[in-house]
């Protein structure tokens, strides 16, 4: 017990017993995962025992797999179109209003910055039922499917991008174009010239982060979907995941990861890239990893 | 000669902002604002338009009412009285969700703050390669993550083999058919990575002169971690608990997915799924609205504390 006590307070003590329980925590929260990635490379039809390694659920099965099973390329299509779409939207706008934000003084400032903090505290089946009263009663010329889901997704991705943009505004501070308008350079040309293109990688890595933002979204798609068509991977996972009759399933949300993690992992190494030549150290790719709110 | 005179002027206030033209950073926030003020702040009023509003006659549809002064409680009232008889559909659901969504913070915190400490106390590459790893399930889709465990759960799984091989249970257990321990499991699992971040952020914030201090002061190490880290770090206890149990609440695909659904393991979100998407009746849809609102106004009381939590907290470390 004492040894115990020693362990959890000494900070020059190495920490034996929690190394080993937070490796034993990386491999409860991974393993799970790996071993349902590794499934859906298996030769047979169960997901839950190993009959081989092949590429079956992903290419090679004539009427199952990922590339052949019309369901599942339409639910990939599906979540790539609405990530793309809301990709586009939400970051110019999340990019002029964190710009815009930190710099408008004043009650007006401050009250639109709780604004765009509430949709990070608010589960997302409350904002989902809103909308789709929204869509349905009010703006009904905004149509279930694909333009209600980008609508939605845009909303939730928004303040993301503020509270990634914000930390590398503060990062880069003023003195830069302060220093190019001592230069002579009109206050529109600082901005344009220097201030941007010193943001662009973070710009960049928000694209990313609200790309895999979306396509991992379950809850806003499914209660803005119409039919079918509609039907986006997490989706099909929610429908299909207690019942499905083979590994194409896993394939599929192994492709998903595939797409999301390699968007954030591109993001956090641009942010890291900056904060390194900057010599500002890590902490500003980990603000992005974990939202701090 | 007129901006030099007005960037004096800006430098000797301290801001650059002022160098732009005049409503420049309000033209920028426009869009966005515009965009939450319709698609965040109007949503929450259709809710409650909704749960008050009526029924179409003929078509038996929701119809909302917008103005406040014609809205009518029968959805609200239905709602609350379930909630507060002790046999009503939504006390007993209400009651679980509570209480699943108790133990799985518990949970949660248990499992995340060892593991935040440890990380917050590593130094250098290997922070980094620990950092990543702890990161990672944030960015896999909850769903996936789901999935993989109802591929472990199945009565041929791995779970089931490995504890019978064990001893632990003779025949297969049915894990995914209507278990709660299945179910805060789940959520524990889901939501821990959520946690860890904020903590991590707070522990590593606490300067480790403070240790020191009180090692030289002469507290036991025990001691010190219950005195001196604890305390220091319950700011990050606190928002990291707020972001897990606000959607926690929400919560409805892990119950679906890993008990399909079952009433004996049905949440407050499960309820509001089948009210919502089950039917297209009007006195369902209102009753799915009023549920709604409740679940908000639950969250939004919570969310205050933290505010008020965190604001106090502030000051008094300012003032110290």
């Amino acid at each position: 017990m004492r040894r115990v006590r020693s362990l959890l307070a000494n900070p020059w003590r190495k920490h034996r017993f929690l190394a080993a329980f937070s490796w034993v925590y990386v491999l409860w929260a991974l393993l799970p995962v790996l071993i349902a990635i590794g499934f859906s490379f298996n030769a047979g039809r169960s997901r839950s025992a190993w009959q081989g390694f092949s590429l079956r659920w992903y290419v090679s099965d004539p009427d199952f797999s990922v590339l052949h099973d019309p369901l599942l390329r339409s639910a990939m299509a599906q979540s790539v179109k609405v990530a793309a779409a809301t990709m586009l939207i939400a970051t110019p706008i999340g990019v002029a209003m964190s710009l815009g934000l930190a710099r408008w003084r004043g009650r007006g400032g401050n009250v639109s910055n709780f604004l765009m903090l509430l949709p990070l505290v608010t589960p997302e089946i409350v904002l989902a039922t809103g909308l789709f009263f929204v869509f349905v009663h009010l703006f009904a010329f905004v149509s279930f499917g694909t333009t209600a889901q980008v609508f939605g997704h845009v909303t939730w991705a928004i303040p993301y991008v503020v509270v990634v943009m914000r930390g590398r505004l503060f990062a880069i501070g003023p003195e830069f174009e302060e220093a190019a308008m001592d230069l002579g350079a009109p206050p529109m040309e600082a901005l344009r010239r220097v201030l941007l293109p010193l943001l662009a990688p973070a710009i960049f890595a928000a694209f990313m982060i609200v790309f895999a933002l979306s396509i991992d979204d379950f809850v806003t798609s499914q209660f803005l979907s119409r039919g079918q068509t509609s039907t986006t991977i997490p989706m099909l996972i929610y429908g299909t995941g207690r019942t499905a009759p083979n590994p194409a399933l896993n394939a599929i949300a192994t492709v998903m990861l595939a797409l999301s993690l390699s968007a954030v992992g591109v993001a956090v190494l641009m942010l890291t890239k900056v904060a390194k030549r900057r010599g500002g150290g890590e902490a500003e790719a980990t603000g992005v990893v974990g939202f701090q709110i | 000669m007129r901006r030099l005179r007005r960037g004096r002027e800006a430098r000797s206030k301290g801001g650059i902002d002022l160098l732009y033209p005049r409503g420049f950073w309000q033209g920028l926030s426009a869009p966005g604002v515009l965009w939450l003020l319709l698609l965040f702040v109007v949503p929450f009023y259709a809710i409650l338009a909704t749960a008050t509003g009526g029924v179409d006659p003929i078509f038996g549809n929701a119809i909302p009412q917008w103005n406040p002064l014609r809205w009518n409680g029968d959805a609200f009232g239905y709602v609350f009285q379930q909630l507060g008889v002790s046999d009503g559909i939504y006390h007993v659901v209400f009651l679980r969700t509570l209480r699943f969504v108790a133990i799985a913070v518990a949970l949660c915190l248990l499992i995340g703050y060892p593991v935040a400490y440890y990380l917050s106390r590593l130094r250098g590459r290997y922070r980094s390669v620990m950092l990543v790893l702890v990161v990672l399930p944030f960015w896999i889709s909850y769903l996936m993550r789901m999935l993989a465990w109802v591929g472990l759960l199945q009565d041929n799984g791995l779970v089931n083999h490995v504890l019978m091989t064990l001893g632990v249970i003779d025949a297969p257990r049915p894990w995914l058919e209507g278990q709660s321990v299945t179910v805060i499991l789940g959520l524990a699992y889901g939501y821990v990575p959520f946690l860890i971040l904020p903590l991590y952020a707070a522990l590593e914030r606490i300067d480790t002169s403070f240790l020191e201090a009180a090692w030289d002061l002469g507290a036991s190490s025990f001691g010190t971690f219950i005195r001196v880290t604890l305390p220091m770090s319950k700011q990050g206890v606190l928002a990291g608990t707020a972001i897990i149990l606000l959607p926690m609440f929400g919560d409805f695909y892990t119950a679906e997915l890993l008990s399909g659904g079952r009433p004996e393991t049905s949440m407050i979100g499960n309820q509001i799924v089948l009210l919502l998407q089950g039917s297209t009746l009007g006195s369902a849809q209102a009753r799915g609205a009023a549920l709604v609102t409740a679940l908000a106004v639950l969250v939004s009381v919570l969310t205050l504390y933290y505010l008020v939590s965190t604001a106090k907290t502030t000051r008094e470390a300012r003032r110290s």
